[in-house]
């Protein structure tokens, strides 16, 4: 299998005032399509961190990151819009929807940005996956929780990404609600996306493939039974 | 779905304060378009009202400019009188196309308007139709005799006499009736309001014998004025007034005016400006993390530049809309305003909103649209989705 993904020794420091804080000390690792890996650890740990660059969100202090065979290290931000646009989905634990706008105009953002024709067809498809399709006209501030991660999952979708990145994509949801977007989850990784989600949440990291921990801004290995610290 | 409508539908998130800056667009854009509404139609209301009287050059008793200027085209009393005789003298000039002398007077009425007011009257001869060929009767006749006992009544005031042609008018404090032999058609001009009765019985009547108020001219050839008013030099008694004079000489008055309005609307188009950009600022701060994850997701800098720009440039649009509308619907109020306020006002539509300047007042306020969200869009643009997205948590 191809990697779609991969990430040498990447750090990222942060200065404050004297103090340099290593939020990423050598990280190694890479994903291939269809894989989906959890990240798990402490609080202040890096997750976030690292979510932030291998999505080209944030440039890393050193190391290297590839994504779909390119190097996107020293890309330019404009370059950066396109991997973006092209290759990377988010999901947010707050979802971030344009709360003035409906469900469907919400989901269409990406093509607005992209500047392509929108695809009716293609957005039925994406919203009837996620179980939208219903709700589309209304303005998503009237939405539930979990419709809103609904919506925001479709909203990545659109430009059919090859990862899909999710920074605690459960936290706020309930019980049920998170089973059902994680069997959505599911869905999508047998159809060949790779999906990277960092969480606090270690029954959802536990139905993942791969675990990878972090802690203090590096990769540890542990054992299944130590998974709780 | 267009940048354009996610601007649009953003303005309605905080409508009250939408509203209220929409509003000081507005205000701003209604106080413009009525004061340079108000320019246009005040020039144009003078120039017809200079126009309409016929003559280029009056020659008057001498006496403040000021003073005779305003007199004349808006009648009063405190008339000065020249002798008959240098009518006889100017005359003979070549250069005049037409002339005609007048005898202005005006009669205190106790019963006038409920609370007595003055009525003018005024004595003219037959030349006086030659320079106004536009005058025409309602009903009636030219006076049938140049020394009769009878009057011609000025559109306005027949109405207000309530006299038709036949009718006898009662001259008060003077204990002398007329018989009215005609009544003239509106001219637009103050003419309107003047009883006017042959010179020759004005100057009987009036007890002003071989006395004259003014002498209208028209010149074969305007360039020849200033040599024609140079040879009136050596008359003591008179001075000569051009139109074109008059024209300025009101102007100047109306100037002081113009020039606090004018800062005025200086001053509310800055406020206005301020507001928008204070309201831009304040939505892009508020959505700092909704522009992160619009970068996140693919936007670029012009794409958030745009947004923040699109939804100035409504706001400024849609105030100067209603700043148009607000304009219009009050021009009638500012018409009344000025005519209390300004030393002469001309008959006629003082405030003249054409849709040339409706059209350039909303380019106008678009173009504040356009300066007041370079700003804020260059702020929301310069976000680093980063940082934007983590502000929040
Ligand atoms: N912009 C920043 N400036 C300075 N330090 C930062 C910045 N962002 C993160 N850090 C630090 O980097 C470390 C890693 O933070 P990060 O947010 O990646 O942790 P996390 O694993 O996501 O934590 P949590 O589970 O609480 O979300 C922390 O010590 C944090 O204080
Ligand atoms: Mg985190």
């Amino acid at each position: 299998m191809d990697n779609i993904l991969e990430s040498k020794s990447i750090k990222k420091y942060y200065h404050r005032g004297s103090e340099t804080v290593k939020a990423l000390d050598g990280v190694d690792f890479e994903i291939a399509s269809g894989e989906m890996v959890a990240i798990v650890g402490p609080s202040g740990s890096g997750k976030t961190t690292l979510m932030n660059i291998i999505s080209c969100l944030d440039n890393p202090t050193e190391g290297q990151l590839k994504i779909a065979g390119k190097d996107v290290t020293n890309y330019t931000e404009s370059q950066l819009i396109k991997i973006r646009r092209e290759n990377i989905g988010f999901v947010f634990q707050q979802f971030y929807l344009i709360p003035t706008l409906t469900a469907k105009e919400n989901i269409e953002l990406p093509f607005v940005f992209s500047k392509k024709s929108i695809d009716p067809q293609r957005i039925n498809t994406v919203m009837e996956r996620v179980g939208i399709q219903s709700k589309q006209n209304i303005q998503v501030n009237q939405l539930s929780g979990g419709d809103k991660q609904r919506c925001c999952l479709a909203r990545s979708l659109m430009n059919d990404p090859a990862i899909l990145i999710a920074d605690e994509p459960t936290g706020k949801l309930e019980t049920q609600v998170r089973d059902a977007i994680f069997s959505l989850f599911d869905e999508l990784v047998q159809s060949g996306l790779a999906i990277f989600i960092a969480t606090h949440d270690l029954e959802l990291a536990e139905k993942t493939q791969r675990i990878i921990h972090l802690q203090d801004g590096k990769i540890v290995q542990r054992e299944e039974s130590s998974l709780y610290w | 779905m267009k940048l354009f409508i996610i601007a649009f539908k953003n303005l309605k998130r905080k409508k009250t304060r939408s509203v209220l800056t929409i509003g000081g667009v507005a205000i701003a854009v209604a106080v413009l378009v009525s004061l340079l509404g108000f320019n246009a139609g005040y020039q144009i209301a003078l120039n017809n009202d200079v126009d309409k009287m016929g003559y280029q050059v009056l020659v008057t008793a001498k006496g403040c400019p000021y003073e005779a200027a305003t007199l004349m085209l808006k009648g009063g009393g405190g008339l000065r009188f020249m002798e008959e005789e240098v009518f006889d003298r100017i005359v003979q000039d070549e250069r005049i196309d037409k002339i005609t002398p007048q005898l202005i007077n005006t009669v205190f009425d106790a019963d006038k308007d409920g609370g007595g007011g003055f009525t003018m009257f005024m004595g003219i001869e037959k030349s006086y139709l030659t320079l106004k060929p536009w005058t025409e009767f309602k009903e009636g006749e030219w006076f049938s005799d140049e020394n009769a006992d009878e009057v011609i009544i000025g559109y306005e005031a027949a109405e207000l006499e309530q006299r038709r042609a036949g009718d006898k008018i009662f001259i008060p404090g003077i204990d002398k009736v007329l018989t009215v032999s005609g009544i003239f058609e509106r001219t637009g001009t103050q003419d309107d309001g003047v009883i006017m009765l042959p010179l020759k019985t004005a100057q009987r009547i009036f007890d002003l014998e071989k006395k004259l108020t003014g002498i209208g001219i028209k010149l074969k050839d305007m360039t020849e004025l200033p040599a024609f008013e140079e040879d009136l030099y050596d008359e003591a008694s008179i001075q000569v007034i051009s139109m074109a004079q008059v024209k300025g000489t009101i102007m100047n008055l109306i100037s002081t005016a113009q020039i606090l309005v004018t800062s005025v609307a200086f001053i509310a188009i800055i406020v206005a400006i301020f507001g928008v950009v204070n309201t831009i600022l304040m939505s892009v701060f508020e959505r700092t993390q909704e522009i992160g994850v619009m970068k996140a997701i693919g936007a670029s800098k012009l794409d958030v530049f745009s947004l923040i720009w699109y939804e100035t440039i409504l706001i400024c649009g849609l105030g100067g809309i209603v700043g148009s509308i607000i304009a219009i619907l009050a021009g009638n109020s500012v018409e009344f305003f000025v005519k209390k306020l300004l030393p002469y006002a001309p008959e006629g539509n003082l405030v003249h909103i054409t849709s040339g300047l409706l059209l350039l007042s909303l380019v106008g306020a678009i173009v504040l649209g356009l300066v007041s969200g370079i700003y804020p869009a260059y702020r929301a643009s310069s976000m680093r989705p980063i940082e934007a997205i983590r502000s929040g948590e």
